[in-house]
């Protein structure tokens, strides 16, 4: 920022002419962008608290039930998440580079860098539709919503293979799991109030490590305390080896469609104050004495962009 | 909004905000802080007229036991839920959250800074709008169903209720999204716009406690909003994450709600710390004492304030061991609160106290907030809180600190700046009057209810032994007081505005850089930002019996004498 002027000069009494982006309770250009500034990171301070919230409540989960969360991720497309990662990346590439153009004057360049950044924000909803869509058809869906048929193949059987080998699950022949479904069913009778039908069947070894990871109770216990009960009765975990069903699985799609909605609703604002950004550089209002929405956007389309960043593994990567 | 005048403020006589432009846009579109903070007042008084009916109607049901409002014995109970629901989220959202800092810190904070305005006048309109706007989903709330949850929405019944929790909360969330703007706001005013010669240990101390409020705005609110999205959408959608029938955990909802709504209660409680602050120095004609450790403090209490949440699930199914860390972190809030009261307590002594009507509220703030303290301390211990729990105990306890503390401070404010936010006195001794009448109605009604809550009383039930119904009958009797003397507070304020004396721009003698300019202030409060001198300095400052104001007498000590 040391070659753009913004002027430190007061604007002193009455007879000075103001700058044409100075308010009038500010003395400086520099006061009040740095005013801005300061309140813009205010704001994202408590965009951070506010995914926080949610981060807090996945790791409340993936601690008490971690076979929901290893079992269900395998239904996400890693490919697509991680496309979305490496678009997201690149646009707040191009929107850290508009701040810079703005600053040197040169408006075309940012009227184009903001569209390239729009067109990021863009794929990444319409990649994030797409992801959305299939979790739709296949009732991958939060809570109650849940209605996914699990008698079909697990999906961490094919893209996780060479896990599955190594830890000698095997896979069971789809006739043979069509062909249990009363006794599963009663395994998990539990889940009355969701209609799920529960017609996998499980490898005879696997189904017996299950019948212990699901003693992992949901809810509160009694006095003692949740935790205290996890940390009594719950045995170290070993990942994924299992292809049964665990309970109450549609937990993982609550967190998955509640984090993931809310930042793609932050998705949409972001692309809406871009286009706004967008129109006022086409209309000539910024150059490098005046650049502090561009600079405000950026850092509020960054800290999309990082949030992200956190969101991709723990959703889409976990082990 | 006009460019501001050349001319400086003190030669534009009778301009001021109120009559700088006319008409209802002028004040519906206005930027200007000061309209900003009226507005805010009239929203916010008219918010607290109807927790008071719900409060007036709460105390009447418990006249007798079983029936006595309504007497229909199969629907009353339900009505007394809706009632002291809807007391508590109107009092709480609207009312005592918001009050200060919407009121007095928007109308006095730029000028105590001697700026223009806010560092965001736009995003300061907004949150007057967005205030409206939650407010009227709560009035919506009132027409849907109403709630019966308690204004804490606890699940599982907040998920099951067939009441209308989804306008309520969604109206809490927008006005966690209106005190969150204000509180950006307040964070980049102090720290940008201070005057030269105000050092951050040179500002008003009401300043701090706006500040450290600020902060707790930023970081707990949020945490509010998305608790209250989360239950919004376990409501519609039913995703699972606070329904143990569906594998959620309904007591992780208590944590989120508490991991805001208990600092939320020092957001109601340090503006108001900051407001005795200024009120105790002024009418002791003294120089506050400790003034570091007063600021220090707020800050103090403002960090400690966000590691104590779980007091409140002492019985709600929580570790052993968190329960005594929390208990122990609890008792650690006691210290920076007991350092206030105690430096406020020396700058009384040896003051030239006057017992004007702010004063009043102020040493009433003080009696209030220290048994209000102490009996915090009751539930801050495990083994009594086992058994005082939802009692009316805590319902004492809370009213004590959030009615007794907070509102009196509110009342304190109110009279404290009425003649530089008016222009006009009110009638001296009716205030004092009044807030007499406000203290004894207030111990009236609440301490008996320690007694009832310490016997087994449990809290928000419309029916209970006729043992206890000598309790709620002077309880009763102490709010219809308290009511009384509320009535007769409108009526000389109201009065006041039509014949009030003019008031002078310094009635009480402050020397924070309010009572530097003009009452009602111009419109840019000051033509050329002022130096900036010790607020609690006021040796310079003699009474002017002419004009029933303070002037300035000699020179300040360490500031240039700049007055033309």
């Amino acid at each position: 920022m040391s070659d753009t002027d913004i002027t430190t000069t007061p604007a002193g009494d009455g007879d000075h002419t103001h700058a044409p982006h100075l308010a009038h309770h500010f003395d400086t250009p520099k006061q009040q962008y740095e005013s801005g500034k300061l309140g813009m990171w205010t704001f994202l301070a408590t965009e951070i608290l506010m995914f926080g919230g949610l981060f807090c409540a996945y790791s409340v989960y993936r601690a008490n039930h971690p076979e929901i969360f290893l079992y269900a991720h395998t239904y996400l497309n890693k490919i697509l998440g991680g496309t979305n990662t490496v678009i997201l990346i690149c646009s707040s590439l191009t929107m850290a580079w508009a701040v810079r153009t703005t600053q040197l004057n040169k408006p075309r360049v940012t009227a184009l860098l903001l569209c390239l950044t729009l067109l990021g924000g863009a794929g990444f909803m319409s990649i994030k539709y797409v992801e959305y869509k299939e979790k739709w058809e296949h009732g991958l869906l939060p809570g109650k919503l849940y209605h996914h048929d699990d008698t079909g193949e697990h999906p961490g059987v094919a893209t996780e293979a060479p896990l599955a080998q190594s830890t000698g699950v095997v896979e069971p022949a789809p006739a043979e799991a069509k062909a249990q479904p009363a006794e599963t069913a009663a395994a998990t009778g539990a889940q009355e109030a969701t209609g799920v039908a529960n017609g996998q069947a499980a490898a005879p070894q696997a189904a017996g490590s299950m019948a212990e990871l699901s003693l992992i109770k949901p809810a509160a216990v009694g006095p003692e305390g949740v935790a205290d009960y996890v940390l009594e009765r719950v045995p170290p975990l070993v990942p994924v080896e299992h292809m049964e069903v665990p309970k109450n699985v549609w937990l993982f799609f609550s967190v998955y469609f509640l984090m993931t909605g809310l930042h793609g609703l932050h998705v949409l604002v972001g692309m809406g104050l871009i286009t706004w950004i967008l129109v006022r550089t086409l209309k000539g209002h910024f150059g490098s004495g005046y650049f502090a929405p561009v600079d405000l956007v950026g850092l509020y389309w960054h800290l999309v962009d990082l949030i992200w960043i956190f969101l991709f593994p723990l959703l889409y990567l976990i082990k | 909004m006009t460019v501001s005048s050349t001319q400086p403020a003190l030669l534009r006589g009778g301009d001021n905000y109120l009559t700088h432009a006319r008409g209802v846009l002028s004040w519906l579109l206005t930027l200007d802080h000061k309209r900003i903070a009226v507005m805010y007042f009239v929203g916010i008084l008219s918010a607290f007229g109807l927790g008071g009916i719900f409060a007036i109607l709460i105390r009447t049901e418990l006249l007798t036991p079983g029936p006595t409002l309504v007497s229909n014995p199969d629907t009353y109970k339900a009505f007394y839920n809706q009632l002291f629901t809807l007391h508590g989220a109107v009092m709480v959202f609207m009312v005592i959250i918001p009050g200060i800092p919407a009121v007095f810190g928007n109308f006095v904070l730029p000028i105590m800074l001697g700026a223009k305005d806010v560092a965001f006048p736009k995003l300061n309109l907004l949150s007057l709008y967005l205030w409206l706007f939650g407010g009227i989903f709560f009035v919506v709330t009132l027409f849907t169903g109403g709630l019966d949850t308690g204004w804490t929405f606890y699940t599982p019944y907040s998920t099951t209720t067939s009441t209308a929790v989804v306008p309520a909360t969604f109206g809490a969330f927008i006005l966690g999204f209106s005190s969150i703007l204000t509180a950006v706001n307040f964070i980049a005013s102090i720290h940008m716009l201070r005057p030269k010669g105000m050092t951050w240990f040179k500002m008003p101390l009401f300043l701090w406690g706006l500040y450290a409020t600020a902060i707790i705005q930023i970081l707990a609110t949020p945490v509010l909003a998305i608790t209250l999205l989360l239950l919004i959408a376990e409501r519609t959608l039913h995703v699972g994450i606070f329904d143990p029938g569906l594998g959620g955990d309904p007591v992780l909802y208590q944590h989120f709600f508490w991991f805001y709504s208990h600092p939320a209660v020092y957001i109601m409680i340090l503006p108001a710390m900051g407001v005795i602050s200024e009120i105790i120095s002024v009418f002791s004609r003294k120089h506050i004492f400790g003034y570091k450790f007063i600021a220090a403090s707020s800050i103090a209490i403002a960090l400690l304030g966000f590691l104590v949440w779980g007091h409140h699930m002492f019985v709600s199914g929580q570790s052993a061991l968190a329960t005594t860390v929390f208990s122990l972190l609890t008792f650690s809030v006691s210290i920076p609160s007991g350092i206030k009261v105690f430096n406020w307590l020396a700058t009384m002594y040896g003051g030239a106290i006057q017992l004007k009507t702010p004063m009043l509220y102020a040493i009433g703030f003080i009696v209030l907030f220290g048994i209000g303290g102490l009996t915090g301390l009751f539930l801050g211990s495990l083994a009594t809180d086992v058994h005082l729990h939802d009692t009316y105990f805590i319902v004492a306890h809370f009213h004590y600190v959030m009615m007794g503390s907070s509102l009196f401070a509110f009342l304190g404010a109110i009279h404290y700046w009425w003649p530089k936010v008016t222009g006009r006195m009110y009638n001296e001794l009716w205030g004092q009057v009044c807030s007499i009448i406000l203290l004894i109605g207030f111990n009236i009604t609440f301490f008996p209810q320690f007694v009832a809550g310490a016997q087994g009383m449990p809290r928000r039930y419309a029916d209970y032994p006729v043992k206890y119904e000598i309790y709620h009958q002077i309880s009763s009797i102490g709010s219809y007081l308290m009511a009384v003397a509320f009535v007769l507070i409108g009526i000389y304020l109201l009065r006041s505005l039509l014949a009030g004396r003019p008031a002078p721009a310094n009635p009480w003698g402050g020397n924070s850089l309010e009572w530097h300019c003009s009452s009602p202030p111009p419109h840019d409060n000051f033509a050329v930002q002022p130096l900036a001198g010790d607020p609690y300095n006021f040796d310079h400052l003699d009474y002017d019996a002419s004009i029933g104001g303070y002037v300035q007498a000699r020179p300040e000590e360490g500031v240039q004498d700049e007055d033309e």
